[in-house]
């Protein structure tokens, strides 16, 4: 059973995307062999207000309840955020994003941390975005730099049950935010795989040698990126890596990542 | 005429039977500053070897920024860089062939570099970001590679609006600039994923028939195949993986979903490719092109 971690529904202001919407989602799905997607809602990373964002995702992934998981925004600096958790964890959410860079909240902000705290006691992971674009071809309206380790650090720090899933990461900060933690720490964040370079320079298959395969979780980006990718860097790892199974994200809710 | 290869397991598809040629890629060496300088060179033909990469058309930039900049090599390092490459071609001759890359701001080196590298078997220049596309130092250049047949592997940034620190970049509208004042030569746009905005690139050179886009680069953005299919059509693509090579099996895959049907997949793997490098360059891939005017025949360097 593999699970996309790293899906949207929903366009993207900077450029068009082609048929975001949860039916082309589910082709794609069918089409990769990938049986389930945790799904956010790409406008609200965007939205000063996410919460409109929140009742389109549920509304639109209704019809497909056992493939598409919602995973809904919560803005921490926003009054009454408690609320907005407690009622999207009561409609189902698997894990709760944030978009710290998007939201002009600073590594340190005290809000951040009590969000991810606040996910934790409920069970939930708190999913970061590092980046929905290279910096090279990013909008001269998008400001947004990518997320820092320091921010990803921080939030693993804030409390013993808070979980983190990083999309859309690569190397360096991969390995800036593993190095800088402790083990316990380390234990809490898991990566998707959407950004990892492949060969020639191997940047995946070095990580998978160096953190372990258990941090690891299939994601693609989809709409935004070719959901293609993630299956051909798996397939052209190095033969004693090929078969290593990494995490898979749906069994996050409920404990540790199982093998998949 | 050569035998046409089996193409390897994790091609795409639409390729079925057709040969794959990566016009886009790169090698280290021992003189580079990296102790691991083998791994990635093994990695490349490891990758290829399963994606189904038939031959490897590749540059080394210099020293890759040990003893001088990446994108502005010295001309000992120039020299240097392209020695590696022919030195690895020679090991390699059924599955590499080589660019000889130059820096045109040392006009009468880089012109010595073509002949000499010609004359031991490269099939193509590769000209970095040394200098902007459409500066008058790059016109001797291009003359060069009109006489050898060359076709000119040209670094781009899609869209520039600013500078960058270590590249004096181009965009498509200098390389078209550039591809206009040389019409007789084959210009390949480097990596539409390579970053920046491609949608911008596809404007620029869209009505300019000698410039090939190659679709290597990190970027997988969803839309851009499309977008480059319709802008120059299956005649005018070139694949390539140039340093993600994940990225570039993704597109042979996306390649058939888009299905645009086997006769236009095969142009993007393989048959334009042949159709602009020198005829015979191409180990077991039937070229068309016009020969080289290298002194060594270019299939045993």
């Amino acid at each position: 059973m593999t699970t996309d971690a790293n899906t949207f529904i929903g366009g993207y202001p900077f450029r068009h995307v082609p048929h975001p919407d949860p039916e082309a989602l589910v082709h794609v799905l069918d089409r990769e062999e990938i049986h389930r997607a945790w799904v956010g809602h790409l406008p609200s990373a965007f939205y000063r207000d996410p919460g409109e964002g929140n009742a389109v995702l549920f509304a639109s992934l209704a019809p497909w309840r056992d493939r598409l998981f919602a995973v809904p925004s919560v803005r921490p600096d926003w009054p009454r955020w408690e609320h907005t958790l407690r009622s999207v964890v009561g409609r189902g959410a698997v894990a709760i994003r944030a978009y710290p860079a998007q939201w002009g909240l600073a590594p340190n902000h005290a809000a951040l941390a009590e969000l991810a705290n606040a996910c934790g006691e409920a069970g939930l992971p708190l999913v970061l975005t590092t980046r929905f674009e290279d910096t090279r071809q990013r909008h001269w309206m998008d400001g947004a730099a990518d997320l820092s380790g320091a921010t990803v650090r921080a939030l693993v720090r804030a409390g013993t049950r808070a979980r983190l899933v990083v999309t859309a990461a690569g190397r360096a900060l991969i390995e800036e935010v593993h190095w800088g933690l402790t083990p316990e720490e380390r234990a809490r964040v898991w990566w998707d795989i959407s950004w990892l370079w492949g060969p020639p320079e191997d940047d995946f298959a070095h990580l998978l040698r160096t953190i372990g395969a258990r941090h690891f979780v299939y994601g693609s980006g989809w709409p935004l990126r070719l959901a293609q990718t993630p299956r051909a860097n798996l397939e052209l790892l190095p033969d004693e890596l090929r078969s290593t199974p990494i995490g898979d994200v749906s069994s996050l809710a409920g404990g540790d990542v199982a093998r998949t | 005429m050569t035998e046409t290869p089996t193409r390897g397991p994790l091609a795409g598809r639409g390729g079925e039977g057709s040969p794959l040629v990566d016009v886009h890629a790169h090698f280290l060496h021992a003189r580079c500053g990296r102790r691991d300088w083998e791994a990635p060179n093994r990695a490349r033909f490891r990758a290829g070897d399963r994606i189904g990469v038939i031959v490897h058309i590749a540059s080394i930039l210099g020293t890759w920024g040990h003893t001088s900049p990446t994108y502005f090599p010295s001309p000992r390092d120039v020299s240097l860089g392209n020695d590696e490459m022919l030195a690895l071609q020679a090991r390699e001759p059924a599955r590499v062939r080589s660019y000889v890359t130059v820096n045109p701001n040392d006009t009468t080196h880089a012109l010595d570099e073509i002949a000499r590298c010609a004359e031991r078997g490269a099939v193509g220049i590769k000209l970095a970001a040394s200098r902007r596309a459409d500066s008058p130092l790059l016109d001797p250049i291009a003359a060069a590679a009109e006489r050898h047949h060359f076709p000119v592997l040209h670094h781009i940034w899609q869209h520039r609006t600013r500078d960058w620190p270590g590249q004096d970049i181009s965009d498509g509208v200098d390389l078209g600039r550039l591809a206009r004042r040389h019409p007789r030569v084959s210009f390949i746009l480097a990596h539409i994923g390579g970053g920046g905005d491609y949608r911008h690139t596809f404007a620029a050179v869209e009505d300019i028939d000698n410039v090939y886009l190659d679709l290597s680069g990190s970027g997988v953005d969803r839309g851009m195949l499309d977008d480059a299919l319709a802008a120059v059509g299956t005649h005018r693509l070139v694949w390539g993986s140039d340093i993600t090579m994940e990225t570039g099996l993704a597109k042979l895959r996306a390649l058939d979903v888009i299905d645009p049907g086997a006769d236009a997949i095969a142009d993007i793997r393989w048959r334009t490719a042949a159709r602009i490098f020198p005829a015979g360059a191409l180990p077991n891939v039937p070229t068309a092109g016009v020969p080289a005017d290298t002194g060594t025949a270019v299939g045993t360097p």
